[in-house]
């Protein structure tokens, strides 16, 4: 009896697991609209909830006075979870009409069938005022797929005053300099110098810098575990246990804590992207805010810097309806409009993806001068369809690493494995 | 539940009428119980439907190499037809042989954490069922203060818990107090597995006790009245007579406690999230990360996972029934 108990419970805990990956059935959001008449769509916004997400709901309003037969549901998904979510949700049931994907999906959403080229619609109206880069990354086998909403690049935030304070006069350009002046700052101010994100996303500029990626797609070779990409990671492990450095913090909230510290001063240099950059100036040793310096991130011993090229596009899910569909491609119409892109802009210091939207208002504002400066700098991605899901087991294994379970060279091996998984025809090292 | 009715009676007919044949066998158990079966067929079909079904689904997908991006779907208009093959034990040999890295050290961990989580609340169980089970004042005041852990829901004490552990937190608040190492509770991977422990032994314990405390109530006053005349040790008294008492309630809550230790998915989950923790994540939480948690969702992968823990469980229990029956009967 005991064991029929646990084999029953046990064969229900396999089932429920298995029974969620039987075929997928189409799932349609829509209830059969009219094409004229109200609709409802959903839209699934990743921006942070409480610095950037008030100025998508007012440009939602916006556009729901413009289009008074169309409402909009509103929904901010955090960031994080919003991959996998959607994927769950665009399988079965509940995905939403839009998403603001990162531009690291699309191609992958698209292969997996879970979106609507947007070819000729009212949505790609404009593409020629595009950046033509960020429209290129936005398509999947000769379709567009995604229509770029804002760009972004990883600089190196830093306290201009505790710099000061410090003797420090500019901005550090290789990680050794980094080095020495979080030292320096932690010796005279007595504040940590620098703060690592422990994410893969935020260890690509230390790849970069030893000039490797996770793949070299022109060549069809896994390069994650290469010398070089080894070199990379041992320069942020060596980062992590030099003087005036916070130590390794994992923790679920290891991010926000983060950005508190840099907000309040309490860390003089950070590494992050534009779409902080409000945060930031809330902080108290940003009131005033000429006090923050954004510079290219430091480069590795090749000499070279560089940082990942991201940014959110606006792409519409294959499951809904005419009717829906249609909605859709006038809300992602209007919301990557040029005065809509130049609001975003001038109030989530984010930087737009079209020329037109980049007004003087816009290029004022010291955060997006600073953010455009360095993006030219910035790396694209290899246009590769699974590029984005190779940080997680990237990321998995950067956290044992640097968390000292693994070897740097073991740990790069097992992400190697992983990708294999994800592109069977590339060559291992 | 059925199944190991029909299991059980089998197997206890056997042993009496070890020569009568399947078929023979079979209709005399139809002739003379014939209303059983009829009564068990609604929870025959039941559970074929809703675990026969997918249990055998998930076993063949466990020998594909299925994952979210080549199942076939339709999504509107895009329809995207079958793709994944046949892969044999392939996914089994990866996992086994760890080419990555991955099973292994999931599993060991899986193992340490079951033992250890079934020691200490077990242990803690019995301990306080012993304290419990005198005639002392506001004896229900003590039994209702210690069964609350268990009584709230465990989302709630293990959001409570997080809180503590954080850094900079209760926990480390009172180790600084007292001069003791403040460790990153909730980022440090050795201190997250002590963590992990320390938690699911306070959501644990209460339903330990509580049994505890039924099986002590159940040994007759007589037999601690005779040893005491016999002269034995207070000791002497616990080992003797109070174990022996609680053995059939003993051996079935450790069975119980193993089996939801081993699957104990809302400590570690809630506890640290899913995000770029995996050396905490004890199996079951390591399938689920490898369904819900990554894209492109690895189905096959999270089978075999499952499958691994399936067959696990089940050898062990039928070890452990094995060796409980061989228990009673020497006893």
């Amino acid at each position: 009896m005991r064991r029929g108990i646990a084999a029953a419970v046990l064969a229900a805990a396999i089932a429920v697991s298995a029974s969620a990956c039987g075929s997928s059935s189409s799932g349609s959001t829509g209830s059969g609209a009219k094409a004229d008449g109200p609709v409802t769509i959903t839209w699934w916004d990743t921006s942070d909830a409480t610095n950037e997400a008030p100025t998508y709901q007012a440009l939602v309003s916006d556009f729901e006075k413009a289009n008074p037969n169309i409402t909009v549901k509103y929904v901010n998904v955090p960031f994080a979870d919003a991959q996998t979510k959607f994927q769950t949700a665009a399988g079965s049931k509940g995905a939403p009409d839009v998403l603001r994907a990162d531009v690291g999906w699309t191609s992958g959403f698209a292969k997996a069938g879970y979106l609507v080229p947007l070819d000729g619609t009212a949505a790609t109206a404009d593409s020629a005022s595009f950046e033509k880069q960020l429209v290129t990354q936005a398509g999947y086998s000769g379709h567009q797929y995604g229509v770029p909403l804002v760009t972004d690049t990883l600089g190196l935030m830093y306290n201009k005053a505790l710099f000061t304070k410090a003797g420090i006069t500019k901005a550090p350009t290789t990680w050794d300099e980094l080095k020495a002046d979080a030292a320096l700052i932690k010796q005279k101010d007595g504040v940590d110098g620098f703060e690592f994100n422990a994410a893969s996303y935020y260890a690509m500029p230390f790849l970069y810098g030893e000039g490797t990626d996770m793949i070299d797609s022109t060549s069809q070779k896994i390069t994650i575990n290469s010398a070089a990409a080894v070199k990379g990671i041992d320069t942020i492990k060596s980062l992590l246990a030099s003087p005036g450095v916070t130590k390794l913090d994992t923790t679920a909230n290891a991010y926000a804590t983060m950005m508190d510290k840099f907000g309040s001063g309490k860390v003089a240099m950070i590494v992050q992207g534009p779409w902080e950059t409000t945060n930031v100036y809330k902080g108290s040793a940003f009131s005033d805010k000429t006090n923050f310096g954004v510079a290219a991130v430091p480069a590795g011993s090749s000499g070279k810097s560089g940082a990942p090229i991201g940014g959110h596009n606006l792409v519409a899910y294959a499951g809904s309806d005419a009717a829906h569909q249609a909605a859709s491609e006038k809300f992602i119409a209007f919301m990557t409009s040029a005065a809509s892109q130049a609001t975003i802009a001038t109030k989530n210091a984010t930087l737009p993806t079209r020329t037109d939207a980049y007004t003087s208002a816009v290029t004022s504002n010291p955060g997006i001068a600073a953010f455009q400066s360095i993006l030219t700098a910035g790396v694209p991605r290899p246009a590769v369809p699974e590029y984005s899901s190779m940080y997680t087991p990237f990321n998995t294994e950067l956290l044992k690493i640097l968390a000292g379970q693994e070897s740097t060279q073991a740990g790069l091996n097992n992400a190697s494995i992983a990708i294999k998984k994800l592109l069977p025809s590339y060559a291992t090292q | 539940m059925t199944v190991a009715v029909q299991g059980r009676a089998r197997k206890e007919r056997r042993d009496r009428e070890p020569r009568a044949g399947l078929i023979a066998r079979l209709r005399r158990s139809y002739d003379q119980h014939w209303y059983a079966w009829v009564m068990c067929t609604p929870v025959v079909v039941v559970l074929a439907v809703l675990v026969g079904y997918p249990l055998v689904q998930g076993v063949i997908l466990t020998f594909t190499n299925a994952n979210s991006l080549n199942v076939g779907r339709t999504i509107g208009v895009n329809h995207i037809p079958d793709s994944y093959t046949w892969v044999g034990f392939q996914n089994y040999v990866d996992l086994l042989t760890g080419p990555d890295n991955q099973l292994v050290p999931h599993f060991v961990w899986t193992i340490v954490w079951t033992v250890v989580c079934v020691v200490l609340t077990v242990g803690t169980g019995l301990g306080l069922a012993v304290l419990m089970n005198r005639k002392m004042r506001g004896r229900a005041v003590y039994r209702m203060l210690l069964i609350l852990p268990w009584a709230v829901p465990t989302f709630v004490t293990v959001f409570s818990w997080r809180l503590l552990l954080s850094d900079g937190g209760a926990v480390d608040g009172l180790l600084g107090a007292l001069h003791l190492p403040q460790p990153s509770w909730l980022s440090d991977p050795l201190a997250m597995k002590v963590a992990a422990i320390l938690v699911n032994t306070w959501v644990g314990f209460p339903f330990m006790m509580l049994s505890f405390l039924g099986g002590l109530q159940s040994i007759p006053s007589e037999l601690y009245e005779a040893a005491e005349m016999d002269g034995a040790t207070p000791w002497q008294r616990f080992t003797q007579v109070t174990l022996p008492g609680l053995r059939p309630v003993s051996s079935t809550v450790t069975l119980l406690g193993i089996i939801w230790t081993f699957n104990q998915f809302n400590v570690i989950y809630l506890l640290f999230g899913s995000n770029g923790t995996d050396s905490v994540q004890i199996l079951v939480t390591y399938a689920y990360q490898l369904f819900f948690g990554q894209m492109p969702q690895d189905y096959a992968g999270s089978a075999a996972v499952g499958v691994i823990c399936l067959s696990l469980l089940v050898v062990f229990t039928g070890f452990y029934r094995r060796w409980m029956s061989r228990n009673e009967a020497a006893a």
